[in-house]
């Protein structure tokens, strides 16, 4: 789906952000990118979309070179959803809102109609349908900023930062709904620092540091190394910290959320005699 | 995006960055004075004294150090420079209120390098006075505190907000906008996505700057004390000097010596 070829990027102030990426997202996979502030993780995934250019090496989405294609043109096969909602909600209704991309696209009108009524079913929104975004709380204007991407039903997603500010239940519901989107064979890919988060969630993880990748693979495998974790300024998950603790007792040391936890200190009970 | 960059002061050190802002401003007005007195009628223009003006700046953004970011502001008065000519050009032409083509030439070049060197010198001030200096030299020329806190305020929040500008504009884009496509009308209203965010979120951050300030006490006392007190040194005095003697300088030539036309010197 994805394509980064030794990728190098450096801002007009002279930041190299990114220096000789290379990584590969297929069809499907759901991917977390992590990293401390300026490690170059949104970097990274502005060049998904055509957001960012690279200055050397390619990226090529879904077949075709960013380079040869508009913003607009990638964005219809990569949906981007943005840190802070306020930077694009701007219409008088909720409706209107997620509509706005769909007629950039150039839906049918009964097309976006469906599909309005379609993504506001999804994100529990119905009842906002005719209430202005700006009334709504934060968390509900970030649910907005989502619906007015998934409407156009994109191949692949970027959530940057998606659990910033919001509470637990919310993130709850957030890790359902991408577990969904996950099972519909889409293409997620998440930016963060959350490790509590990508613990639960269980994607495959990209970690970076100064513009690198330092490491990628599963949860499990980067999420319980503190070694390199500590490089990119990152600890363990506190499951993950409890279970390197009690090595000693015989526990085994790749656990890193709640539910694998139960199940190995259950297995743990039942073994000893 | 380059152009913000351009407009953006840098801290750096040199003699003319250390300069008081008041003395600066000084400065910017005495040259303001300067050129509109010269200039000529389209009969009898006078290139000579402002192309001087012009030159006579050029060392003070070298030892600044601003050459580029000077360079920057200066191409962007281009267009508007390019305008005036054609203006006074074409427009004297037309009505044929000259005497030779030279002279026309020269007046309407006139014009234009009046215009430049006005921009030069203020590029020269906001390029090497920094907004803290700015607010400080208002405070102490008595201008009332609130309305040098607002205009610090604004200053410095401007490379903020393109920021945040270039911020929503990615985000509009990903939804599909495409600011250069359609008609005029299509092309204006293609930026209503972008205004809206930005002036919803700068009015949010106005209330919150507003309520961080009353929580650190913004307004308490009466008689505000200040951390640094402007001071005038001997190289700000030397420069209020140089500025007055070019003030004399300017209004004895224009009152008692006769200033030729370039075209006519150069006999054209």
């Amino acid at each position: 789906m994805i394509e980064v070829k030794n990728v190098s990027f450096t801002y007009p102030n002279g930041v190299e952000a990114l220096h000789e990426v290379s990584l590969t997202i297929r069809d499907g996979e759901f991917v977390a990118i992590m990293g401390q502030n300026g490690a170059g993780k949104t970097t990274l995934v502005k060049h998904f979309n055509g957001l960012l250019k690279p200055t050397k090496g390619e990226v090529v989405v879904d077949g075709v070179n960013t380079k040869e294609a508009s913003v607009a043109a990638l964005s219809r096969k990569v949906g981007f959803v943005f840190q802070n909602p306020d930077h694009q909600l701007f219409s008088e209704t909720v409706e209107d809102e997620i509509a706005f991309a769909l007629k950039n696209f150039g839906f049918e009108e009964d097309v976006i109609k469906k599909r309005v009524d379609w993504a506001l079913n999804l994100l529990d929104l119905k009842k906002y349908r005719k209430t202005s975004p700006f009334m709504l709380s934060g968390g509900e204007r970030k649910r907005v900023a989502l619906a007015s991407v998934l409407a156009w039903d994109p191949k692949a997603i970027i959530l940057d930062e998606p659990t910033i500010g919001q509470d637990q239940n919310q993130k709850d519901v957030l890790q359902q709904f991408i577990a969904q989107l996950v099972a519909q064979r889409k293409t997620v890919v998440i930016v963060t620092h959350d490790v509590e988060f990508v613990a639960e969630c269980n994607p495959k993880i990209v970690l970076m540091a100064d513009g690198k990748i330092l490491a990628e693979g599963s949860a499990k495998k980067i999420l319980t190394n503190p070694h390199l974790l500590a490089k990119a300024s990152i600890v363990l998950p506190q499951i993950a910290q409890i279970f390197s603790g009690l090595v000693g007792l015989g526990l085994p040391t790749d656990v890193i959320n709640i539910h694998e936890a139960e199940k190995a200190l259950l297995d743990f009970m039942e073994a000893k005699p | 995006m380059s152009f913000f960059e351009g407009l953006r002061f840098r801290r750096v050190s040199s003699p003319i960055h250390r300069l008081d802002p008041r003395v600066k401003f000084f400065y910017v007005c005495v040259l303001f004075v300067i050129t509109i007195m010269f200039g000529g009628t389209i009969r009898k223009p006078e290139l000579l004294p402002l192309i001087i003006l012009f030159f006579v700046q050029v060392p003070l953004v070298l030892v600044a150090g601003v050459k580029r970011e000077w360079i920057r502001s200066m191409r962007g008065a281009v267009f508007l420079a390019v305008f005036i000519f054609v203006f006074n050009f074409f427009f004297q032409y037309i009505y044929g209120n000259y005497e030779s083509l030279p002279l026309l030439l020269e007046y309407s070049f006139a014009m234009v390098l009046r215009f430049l060197v006005l921009v030069e010198s203020f590029s020269i001030f906001f390029l090497t006075t920094s907004p803290d200096h700015l607010g400080l030299a208002l405070e102490q020329s008595h201008v009332p505190y609130e309305f040098c806190f607002a205009f610090t305020t604004a200053v410095r929040f401007v490379p903020v907000l393109a920021e945040e500008a270039q911020t929503i504009m990615d985000a509009q884009k990903a939804r599909g906008l495409e600011l250069e496509r359609g008609n005029f009308i299509k092309r204006i209203k293609n930026y209503i996505p972008l205004l809206i965010p930005l002036i919803v979120n700068a009015i949010r951050r106005s209330l919150e700057l507003a309520e961080a300030m009353e929580s650190r006490a913004w307004g308490a006392t009466e008689k505000r004390t200040n951390l640094y007190v402007l001071t005038l040194k001997n190289s700000d005095y030397l420069l209020v000097i140089i500025s007055i003697l070019m003030l004399i300088l300017a209004v004895y030539i224009r009152l008692f010596l006769p200033v030729p036309p370039l075209t006519m010197l150069l006999h054209i």
